[in-house]
């Protein structure tokens, strides 16, 4: 009898774990097929569909890595890939330092226009980045500082800075009063303050806004296509593979393995950094 | 609290340099920029607007973001909310929630490269390398150029967005949903509600106020989409939206005074979503 029911019960959240085991397969679809064809040899990706290599998928003479070698090497994605970091670590840590000063400031210390300051930063929070384009490129050609990587840093420091100061203030003001009252009482400066209470009690919060802020920046295009537009030098992943669909257009066996040298760091911080992760993309989905 | 006069000001100092340099001063700058033509030497009244406002590419442009906004939102929002309801009920929910939650780790960029490879065409006579085209043929169907079609392409390209933020909005919800009391559903239950009434009286109205943010998230995000058209159509064939528009305008045809028109529109597209975080900011000050 008990037996019957519970097949029974199995039976009837059939239709249920078929719909999500379909969703989820159709969600992962795209990345696995991107993925096989990028070890596909050239021909093969040209003239057949990636899931013909499940008729013998142990068959390990139908892949390759001569398409990463071509990307990385002639293509020039290599250098494009330490580009992302030279361009991403100083734009992730620069506005972190920057707000962390500020948002103390919003948390724990009393001066006049403290609400209005900051609702005025959380309006910038949402400032299409296109508001800002012209006026900043103008001046960074006068300058020089389009097609650098000084230029580039200042401008993801500015454009990060509404929503990680509205993040760490927002940690910083929920910390126990107390803590800071008693700190104040017994002689702590502001100074020690900071250092030696606020931002040690905040590494969870400091670690999801890295972690967003690295993603964003690695990610990103838009900022990277205007500030440094035309300078091959220079170029982060997305930029040289946006350019390279433009150029290898049918060229697939190129494309997918290029793509997926874009898509490993982001990957690797997913699946390793997952709650950190989730925290960081939750907080920080409204930033312009 | 404790008082100081300059201190606070010290701390404030560097991130309001590069506020107002990188996002206020900008922001101004374009909004005067709007009313000149398109070397910024002579004043032109409202012309940019007007051209904004009924030229035939910009009321494409406007079409399409409308459809995204209507069809993207509703879908991920849908979807997302389906998802964090009957994830919460199988035993290998994260492992679910990590399928439909990675695409939110990587590049737009690298995503349009991965669904462009799904919609990729053959002709009826050769084989098909793109997933959706193989399907068709398998259903002895003729393939479709999902993206240069104009009756398929914006809705592909939706699509894409589609399956990138499901995720983000079932993780969200799903944090909402897990919140409900279960003494309220076991409750109706007992009382004899149904599945369907569970869901429609106690579900959606007490994750009302979490649908609410993630829908304002989808919107910003939606009237500024740019990464995924240009990589996939660059914005021909009729899948023209805003945010490709005015880099067009920028970059392409060097119109600033119309380039500039175009980002002030977004700008007051976006000012009601941006009043209600301020004010909602406020309340929740108001309540600590």
């Amino acid at each position: 009898m008990k037996m019957k029911k519970k097949l029974a019960k199995a039976f009837s959240s059939l239709p249920l774990h078929l719909a999500i085991i379909t969703i989820c397969l159709i969600w992962l679809m795209p990345t696995v097929g991107l993925l096989i064809s990028s070890f596909r040899p050239r021909n093969d990706v040209l003239t057949s569909g990636w899931w013909t290599v499940f008729q013998h998928p142990f068959d390990f003479t139908q892949y390759t890595l001569q398409n990463y070698v071509n990307v990385l090497s002639a293509q020039s994605m290599g250098r494009a890939f330490l580009n992302s970091f030279i361009i991403t670590i100083p734009s992730t840590l620069i506005p972190i330092t920057v707000a962390a000063l500020a948002a103390y400031a919003f948390a724990w210390m009393e001066f006049p226009g403290r609400q209005l300051l900051f609702a005025i930063v959380i309006g910038l929070l949402v400032i299409p980045l296109q508001m800002t384009f012209i006026p900043i490129l103008r001046i960074y050609n006068r300058l020089g500082l389009a097609g650098t990587f000084l230029g580039i840093w200042l401008a993801h420091t500015g454009y990060g800075l509404p929503f990680a100061v509205y993040l760490l203030r927002n940690f910083f003001g929920s910390l126990p009063k107390d803590l800071f009252e008693s700190a104040y009482l017994d002689g702590a400066s502001h100074f020690v303050a900071f250092f030696r209470l606020a931002l040690p009690l905040s590494v969870p919060a400091l670690a999801s806004l890295a972690i967003f802020q690295f993603l964003w920046v690695w990610n990103d295009l838009l900022v990277a296509l205007i500030y440094l537009g035309g300078t091959e030098r220079v170029a982060p992943l997305t930029l040289k593979l946006s350019s390279l669909v433009n150029s290898l257009g049918q060229n697939w066996h190129l494309l997918t393995s290029a793509a997926f040298v874009s898509m490993v760091v982001p990957l690797v911080l997913f699946f390793s950094l997952q709650r950190y992760f989730v925290r960081g993309i939750l907080a920080g989905a409204v930033k312009g | 609290m404790k008082k100081g006069g300059v201190l606070p000001w010290l701390y404030l100092a560097p991130s309001l340099l590069f506020l107002g340099f990188f996002l206020v001063y900008p922001t101004l700058h374009t909004l005067y920029l709007s009313f000149f033509d398109e070397r910024s030497e002579n004043f032109v009244g409202l012309q940019n607007y007007i051209w904004a406002l009924t030229s035939e590419d910009m009321l494409i442009a406007f079409r399409n973001n409308l459809l995204w906004l209507v069809l993207f939102t509703g879908l991920t929002l849908s979807l997302g909310l389906i998802l964090a309801v009957i994830l919460d009920r199988v035993r290998y929910e994260a492992v679910a929630k990590s399928i439909i939650f990675m695409p939110m780790a990587i590049s737009f960029v690298g995503a349009g490269v991965i669904w462009k490879f799904v919609y990729a065409y053959r002709p009826a006579n050769a084989a098909q390398i793109g997933l959706l085209n193989a399907i068709l043929r398998l259903m002895n169907l003729n393939p479709i150029g999902w993206l240069v079609n104009r009756a398929t392409n914006n809705f592909a390209i939706i699509a894409v967005g589609v399956w990138i933020w499901t995720g983000f909005c079932m993780v969200v919800l799903s944090a909402a949903y897990k919140g409900i009391p279960k003494e309220l559903v076991e409750a109706a239950r007992v009382d004899g509600a149904s599945e369907w009434q569970v869901f429609w009286h106690i579900t959606l109205p007490m994750i009302k106020p979490t649908i609410a943010v993630v829908a304002t998230t989808l919107v910003i995000n939606v009237l500024k989409v740019f990464d995924l058209v240009y990589v996939m159509t660059n914005g021909d064939l009729g899948t023209e939206v805003i945010a490709n528009r005015m880099y067009k305008e920028m970059f392409h045809f060097l119109n600033f005074g119309r380039a500039s028109s175009i980002a002030v529109i977004l700008l007051l597209a976006i000012i009601p979503v941006m009043l209600f975080n301020i004010r909602r900011f406020q309340e929740q000050e108001a309540m600590r």
